[in-house]
């Protein structure tokens, strides 16, 4: 996985709350390999019409926002189903940050085992945002991790929170297993103490 | 002195295995529930050279891209649906992992066969690659989905990495009225709290409705707690519990099952535990309901009128409500009986167990569908143990198609979906733009209110016709 540290980019507003899985891509590709590529399938049936036409009202369509990397969204972006292809579509469309007040709880989770940055701030300050790319079309945000900031291009300053250990995997570009396969010794003795007091399980 | 623990404190202290100082913790999994949802993560742990760590404490059932008109694999005519389903069957062979597969009477959709067959017990950690496994909670078991990646940490480590959730507690007290069942209590609950009201939290259902509730409806309501964002969501075990797990499969058997039940009842909620949120529901007050919008708080009584945007102050808000009226094709202010609908489905991990199946029969018994109406049970074993009641032929009798088990309608990946501009009354858990097929719109309901619907053509309140 590709390590993230700082990004200069183009950022997409979405402000529309609730933004599910199904509408970040829909059930009937699924079935498709990781390896696929995901570009295609993003937000699908938004961007695009019975005949695959792109729609021009559609964010993502529109010219100002060719090249954004990053989204500002509605609260609880990603909810809805587990699906790691909502994150994978984003990724190969060059997505590499997600910011919103909130968000689904896996969505989340799969963002960070991806390398790509959910950045979570309160709702006024995401609308703050919103009202800058709308104003200013294809303006660019600034995300830092290591800083943990997110600055706007008339210089105001964002500061995020972020759980350590996530942190420093997404600097790292390691993903859990890695790190988890080196604890095998701490795994069997929790597995050997655990059949002893619960031998049902 | 310590707090006293809740329920969720205690099951997630007996599985953390490691505590690092920033709190990122290494939780063991009791059981890893696949499907046929699980290509990627199989290919990603071949490609790391890594094995299956416990086979024997990971179960398999093909259930999002099975045929539900055949209890094959030849009855999936899609190649790239067959697919999936042949990938599920080769990798649990190859790791040695029990699957219920097409054929087996015990095959279904996921959520209704791990409890089921006792495979989902009290007091264990259950992950799944799907979103629907908070299921499971109703067990009184920390039940939660996962992507693909943590899919293959799980299967490879037997471990996942979690930050702990904060507590949150719902508690309905009193009675539900005649004709208002636990999907009603479950659409209740998320009106009340938004689909973001449990982010970044661990729900315990409490209160007396619950304690009266089935294993049945705890199984339904806990199904519904990832529409109000949390990660989980889980009811104490109680007698209840006990004389549901008793004799299942697999579940503990002899000295063992007391050493369990023994166990078990040390971990509800310590009375003065301390809940980060806390809710209140009036069981008396809930009418049977209905989603009108394209997400799951968009739910409202029956006896109640599609909302009108104007009304809404937050103009993000407002926007939302217009597009989600304007993809559900309704006019502010029509009472949400007078909606007519084309299509009826019952089925899904929300509501296809035998009780939801009993609760339609009631319904349908002696009428006639007027528009197209499928019931889809649970798994095989719900479908013998609905036919030997005799509600198959209730339901032929009146128009319905009685099909296998599978997830079916409700995500529509094998096939089965709804027409674009179609208006479907749905027993599934998710009204979200396109869930059911491009263009479909759906009407989340129970499953006596998805019965009533087939039978007029219209949303209806189940309590105004005979048989609720």
């Amino acid at each position: 996985m590709e390590p993230f540290k700082t990004l200069d980019a183009i950022a997409a507003p979405i402000d529309t709350p609730n933004v599910d899985t199904d509408q970040i891509v829909p059930a009937r590709f699924l079935w498709r390999k990781r390896g696929d590529g995901w570009s295609g399938q993003l937000f699908h049936d938004l961007r695009f019409d019975d005949n695959e036409t792109p729609r021009p009202d559609f964010v993502l369509n529109r010219p100002a926002y060719e090249g954004a990397r990053i989204l500002v969204a509605g609260r609880n972006f990603g909810c809805g189903s587990s699906r790691e292809h909502a994150v994978w579509c984003l990724l190969d469309s060059g997505i590499r940050v997600v910011i919103a007040s909130s968000f689904g709880d896996i969505f989340h989770n799969n963002s960070y085992q991806n390398g790509l940055l959910p950045v979570t701030l309160s709702e006024d300050d995401v609308q703050a945002l919103i009202a800058r790319l709308v104003a200013r079309p294809g303006a660019h945000l600034a995300a830092d991790l290591e800083h943990q900031t997110v600055t706007a291009a008339d210089g105001e300053v964002y500061e995020f929170a972020i759980e350590p250990f996530r942190k420093e995997c997404l600097l790292a570009g390691a993903d859990d297993i890695g790190y988890t396969l080196r604890l095998d010794k701490d795994i069997d003795s929790f597995e050997r103490n655990y059949a002893a007091r619960t031998p049902w399980y | 002195m310590t707090a006293p623990l809740t329920l969720f404190d205690k099951i997630w202290a007996a599985h953390a295995i490691k505590v690092r100082a920033d709190g990122a913790t290494l939780l063991h999994i009791d059981r890893h529930l696949i499907h046929d949802g699980s290509s990627n993560a199989f290919r990603d742990l071949a490609e790391r050279k890594l094995t299956v760590r416990r086979p024997d404490r990971t179960f398999a059932t093909p259930d999002h891209y099975v045929s539900t008109n055949g209890h094959s694999l030849s009855a999936i005519n899609a190649p790239h649906r067959r697919a999936m389903v042949e990938d599920l069957d080769r990798h649990t062979r190859a790791a040695g992992i029990q699957q219920f597969g097409l054929g087996d009477k015990r095959q279904g959709i996921v959520h209704v066969v791990g409890p089921e067959q006792g495979i989902s017990q009290p007091g264990m950690v259950i992950v799944c690659g799907d979103s629907h496994t908070s299921t499971h909670g109703a067990l009184g078991a920390l039940a939660f989905g996962i992507g693909a990646s943590q899919v293959s940490h799980a299967l490879a480590t037997q471990t996942l990495w979690q930050t702990k959730s904060k507590n949150m507690r719902i508690t309905v007290d009193g009675v539900l009225p005649e004709g208002v069942f636990a999907k009603d209590l479950a659409l209740a609950i998320i009106a009340a709290t938004g689909a973001g009201g449990g982010t970044g939290h661990v729900v315990e259902y409490a209160g007396s409705t619950f304690r009266s509730l089935s294993i049945e409806g705890r199984l339904t309501v806990c199904n519904m707690s990832i529409e109000l964002g949390a990660r989980a969501g889980l009811v104490a075990p109680d007698e209840t519990t006990f004389a549901y797990m008793k004799g299942r499969p697999y579940a503990p058997k002899d000295e063992a099952w007391e050493m369990a039940i023994a166990y078990w009842k040390t971990l509800p909620s310590v009375p003065g535990a301390v809940f980060d949120k806390e809710i209140t529901l009036d069981a008396s007050r809930i009418e049977p309901m209905v989603t009108w919008g394209t997400s799951p708080e968009n739910a409202g009584g029956i006896t109640s009128s599609v909302p009108d945007p104007a009304s809404i102050p937050d103009a993000g808000a407002r926007e939302a409500m217009l597009h989600a009226l304007d993809y559900m094709g309704l006019q502010p202010g029509t009472p949400l009986s007078a909606i007519a609908i084309d299509r009826v489905f019952i089925g899904s991990c929300t509501n296809s167990r035998i009780e939801d199946l009993r609760a339609a029969a009631a319904i349908a018994k002696g009428r006639k569908t007027c528009v197209s109406a499928m019931v889809v049970p649970g798994s095989g074993l719900v479908k013998v143990a609905a036919e030997a009641e005799g509600l198959d032929k209730i339901f032929r009798d009146a128009g319905f198609e009685w099909r296998e088990a599978g997830c079916s309608m409700c995500v529509g990946m094998n096939g089965d979906l709804v027409e674009a501009g179609e208006r479907c009354a749905s027993t599934s858990n998710r009204n979200f733009v396109g869930r059911q097929g491009k263009g479909a719109r759906t009407h989340l309901v129970s499953p006596a209110m998805a019965a009533a619907a087939a039978v007029t053509g219209h949303l209806t309140d189940v309590r105004t016709l005979k048989g609720a």
